[in-house]
C-alpha cells in the first residue's frame, strides 16, 4: 500500500514535467508518453506482486496436499480403511483439528493478519479499561510512595512492534555514540588505526549470539540488586555493540580519507586542529559516516530478531518464537505476518536513513 | 635580502626505486613588490614549485627563504589560489570565503566579515551565486571563488596556480585587472603561474620559463619592460610586447622541439574534474 502510494506521487510529478516539456513541443505524444510511464511503474510492479502471491498460492497448495495425502496415508495403514476415509473428510471439511501443518497460503496469512489487528484492539481496550479502573487506585498509591500497579497482561503483537523499535532504536544510539567517536579518533591517527584494525577485524565477524552471550554475563551481574528490565538492556547493547561495526570502520575510513586537497585548504587558512576536524575533516566524511550508519540501522534490525529472540525479551522475536512454540493451528502463518511486517519496517527504516544521508551529504548522488 | 628566495632547490617524489625528482637546481629571486610569472608545460613541475614557496611542501634538497627565513610552514602572508579550485563543497560560495576571511581576520565583528565577503564576491562578479553551492557552478565561476577566497585574506604575497586557467576570455580579462589592481594598490608581490605567454607578458616583470621535468629546472628570465598600468588593445602594437613574445614563445617552441626529439614520455593532464563524493 504504502509503496503504490510513494510510486504514484513520483509518476505525477514526472508526468507533470514531462507534459509541460512535451505539451510545448507536440500536443500528440503525451498519452503514448503517459501510458509508458504507467505501465513501468504501476502495471509492471503490481504484476510482479500478483505473481510472486500467485506462486506463493501455488507452493502452499501443492505442500498442503502433499502433507494432506501424507496424514491420510498414515491413517489408513494406521487405522484401515474408515479412519483414512474420516480423514479426508474432516481435511475436506476445514476443521482446525485435523488441518496438515505446513507454508500457509496467502489468504490464511491475511486472515491472520486481521485477527491479529482485532487481537490489538482487544487488549487495547482491555488496557484502557484497566487503566480507568485503577486510575483512583494508582493516584492513592503515589501519594503514599508506592509504585502504581501497571497493567501485566499479554502484549498485543502491535504493541511488540513498537518494543522492537524501542529496543533497535536505544541499540542504534549506543553505536553511534561508540562508533562515531571512536571512529574519527581512529581515523584521525594512522598509528592507532594500525593498533586498533586487529581489534576491529576480529570482533567485526562475531555472531549476535555471542555478542549477547558476552552482554548477558556482564549485564546480569551488574543489575544482579537493581530491579530494571534487564533483558531490555541485554538486548538493546547486543543489538548497539553488533551492529556499530560498519558505522566504526565507515567512519575511521572517511575521516582517514579525506580529499588533500581540503586538507591542503585548512593548512593554507592555517585552521587550529579542533577547526580542521570540524569544520574540514567531519563535514567531507559525512557522507561516508552516514552510510556506516545507514548499514548500521539495518543491521541493527535484523540481528534484533535474533537477539530478541534469544534474550526472552518482548518484541517481535520472542513473537515469533512465541508463535514457532505454541505450534497453534494459525501459528504458521502468524510468523510470516511478522516476516513481512519485519521487512516492510526494516524497508522504512532504511528509507528514512537513505533521506537523512541525502539531506545531510552536500552531494545529491546518495542512492539505494 | 630578497623577498622570497629558492636556492639549489630540489624536489623528489617518492623514495629508493620509485623516486622522481621533478624539480632541480631551481634558483629563483623575488623582490617584494614584483610580479613574477613563470611559465611551462602542463605536467613540468609548476604546481609543486608552487607548493613549496607556500609551504605545503619541503624541498628534499636546497632552501626556500621567505623574507630572509627558511619556509617551515604556511602562513596567511603567503595567499595561495590553487589550480584546482580547492573548494569545500558542502559550503555555499559565501561560506567560502567567509571561512577564510575568519581566519585572516579572528578579531573583527561579524559585520566587517560580512560586508568583505560580500565585496570579493562582488569583486568576481558571482553575487547572484552567493548561496550556491561549488557543485551548481562552472569551472570558470570556482575558479573565481577560489581567486576571492585568496584575495579577501588580504595576502603580502599572492601565489597564483594558474588561476584564471578555465575562463572564458571576458571574465578572465576582467579578473587579470583585478589582480592587478590589488597587487599595485598595496604593493604586493605576486607570483603567477600560468600556461599562456600573453597573460604574463600584460601581468609581470619578468617571465620565467620552467623547463620541462622530470628534472625541470628555470630558464632565462625575460623582463617586461613596459610601462604599467599597461592597456591590452595597445600592447598589440607595441614593438617590446611583440619582441619579447616572440623571443618567449620561440624558447618555449624550441624546448617543445627538444623535449619531442628527446623524452618518450608521455605528460598527463593534470585531473581537473570537480571533486564528488559518491556515498
Ligand atoms: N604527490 C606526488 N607524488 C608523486 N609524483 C607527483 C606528485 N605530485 C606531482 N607529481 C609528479 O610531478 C610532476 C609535476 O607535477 P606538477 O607539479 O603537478 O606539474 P604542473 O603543475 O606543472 O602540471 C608530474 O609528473 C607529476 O606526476
Ligand atoms: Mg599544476
Amino acid at each position: 500500500m504504502k509503496q503504490s502510494v510513494t510510486v504514484s506521487k513520483t509518476q505525477e510529478m514526472k508526468l507533470a514535467n514531462a507534459a509541460k516539456v512535451v505539451l510545448s513541443k507536440f500536443k500528440i505524444k503525451t498519452p503514448k508518453f503517459e501510458v509508458k510511464t504507467i505501465l513501468k511503474k504501476v502495471i509492471v510492479p503490481l504484476a510482479s506482486i500478483l505473481l510472486f502471491i500467485g506462486l506463493w498460492h501455488m507452493g502452499a497448495k501443492a505442500l498442503f496436499n502433499v502433507e494432506a495425502d501424507f496424514k491420510i496415508q498414515k491413517a489408513l495403514t494406521d487405522q484401515g480403511q474408515e479412519a483414512a476415509d474420516a480423514m479426508a473428510a474432516c481435511i475436506a471439511s476445514g476443521d482446525i483439528s485435523c488441518q496438515p501443518n505446513t507454508l500457509p497460503s496467502p489468504a490464511q496469512v491475511w486472515e491472520s493478519f486481521n485477527t491479529l489487528i482485532a487481537d490489538h484492539k482487544v487488549i487495547s481496550a482491555d488496557k484502557l479499561a484497566f487503566k480507568e479502573k485503577t486510575a483512583a487506585l494508582n493516584a492513592k498509591r503515589i501519594a503514599e510512595g508506592k509504585e502504581p500497579i501497571t497493567y501485566t497482561g499479554r502484549p498485543s503483537f502491535v504493541d511488540q512492534i513498537f518494543t522492537s523499535l524501542k529496543t533497535v532504536f536505544a541499540g542504534f544510539v549506543l553505536a553511534f555514540l561508540i562508533a562515531v567517536p571512536i571512529g574519527v579518533v581512529i581515523g584521525l591517527s594512522e598509528t592507532l588505526r594500525n593498533s586498533f584494525n586487529w581489534l576491529i577485524q576480529v570482533f567485526k565477524p562475531v555472531s549476535p549470539v555471542v555478542w549477547l552471550l558476552l552482554v548477558f554475563m556482564i549485564v546480569k551481574t551488574m543489575t544482579k540488586d537493581s530491579n530494571s528490565d534487564s533483558a531490555f538492556i541485554i538486548s538493546f547493547i547486543s543489538v548497539g555493540l553488533c551492529a556499530m561495526w560498519a558505522t566504526l570502520v565507515n567512519t575511521a575510513l572517511g575521516v582517514s580519507s579525506v580529499d588533500k586537497d581540503y586538507i591542503n585548504v585548512a593548512k593554507v587558512l592555517k585552521l587550529g586542529p579542533l577547526q580542521k576536524v570540524f569544520k574540514v575533516i567531519l563535514p567531507s566524511s559525512l557522507p561516508l559516516i552516514f552510510t556506516g550508519l545507514r548499514i548500521t540501522l539495518s543491521v541493527a534490525w535484523m540481528v534484533l530478531i535474533a537477539i530478541e529472540l534469544l534474550a526472552q525479551s518482548p518484541g517481535l522475536g520472542s513473537f515469533v518464537w512465541e508463535e514457532f512454540q505454541n505450534g497453534a493451528n494459525d501459528s504458521n502463518s502468524k510468523i510470516i505476518v511478522a516476516m513481512f511486517i519485519i521487512g516492510i519496517i526494516g524497508f522504512l527504516l532504511d528509507r528514512i536513513m537513505l533521506t537523512i544521508q541525502n539531506m545531510v551529504s552536500f552531494n545529491k548522488n546518495a542512492t539505494a | 635580502m630578497a623577498y622570497l628566495e629558492l636556492k639549489n632547490v630540489n624536489k623528489t617524489y617518492g623514495e629508493g626505486k620509485n623516486a622522481t625528482e621533478v624539480l632541480t637546481d631551481i634558483n629563483l629571486t623575488i623582490e617584494e613588490g614584483e610580479f613574477v610569472a613563470i611559465v611551462g608545460f602542463t605536467g613540468s613541475g609548476k604546481t609543486t614549485l608552487v607548493n613549496l614557496i607556500n609551504g605545503l611542501l619541503k624541498p628534499t634538497s636546497g632552501q626556500v627563504l621567505f623574507k630572509g627565513a627558511p619556509v617551515m610552514d604556511t602562513c596567511h602572508e603567503r595567499g595561495v589560489i590553487f589550480q584546482n579550485y580547492s573548494l569545500l563543497p558542502w559550503l555555499s560560495v559565501g561560506q567560502n570565503v567567509a571561512m577564510a576571511v575568519k581566519e585572516a581576520f579572528p578579531n573583527e565583528k561579524k559585520k566587517f566579515i560580512k560586508e568583505r565577503v560580500a565585496r570579493y564576491v562582488e569583486m568576481v562578479n558571482l553575487s547572484p551565486a552567493i548561496n550556491k553551492r561549488p557543485m551548481e557552478l562552472s569551472g570558470g565561476m570556482r575558479q573565481r571563488v577560489a581567486v576571492a577566497r585568496a584575495l579577501a585574506m588580504n595576502p603580502e604575497m599572492i601565489i597564483m596556480d594558474e588561476p584564471l586557467g578555465a575562463l572564458d576570455a571576458l571574465t578572465r580579462g576582467n579578473l587579470q585587472d583585478e589582480i592587478l589592481k590589488i597587487w599595485s594598490k598595496d604593493k604586493r608581490t605576486a607570483l603567477l603561474i600560468t600556461n599562456d605567454v600573453d597573460e604574463g607578458i600584460y601581468m609581470a616583470d619578468r617571465i620565467i620559463p620552467l623547463r620541462p621535468g622530470p628534472k625541470a629546472t628555470l630558464g632565462p628570465e625575460f623582463r617586461i619592460d613596459i610601462d604599467r598600468p599597461r592597456d591590452k588593445t595597445e600592447l598589440n602594437d607595441n614593438p617590446i610586447y611583440k619582441k619579447t613574445r616572440n623571443a618567449i614563445i620561440e624558447y618555449l617552441m624550441g624546448i617543445g622541439e627538444e623535449r619531442k626529439a628527446t623524452a618518450k614520455e608521455i605528460y598527463e593532464l593534470p585531473e581537473l574534474a570537480p571533486k564528488s563524493f559518491v556515498a
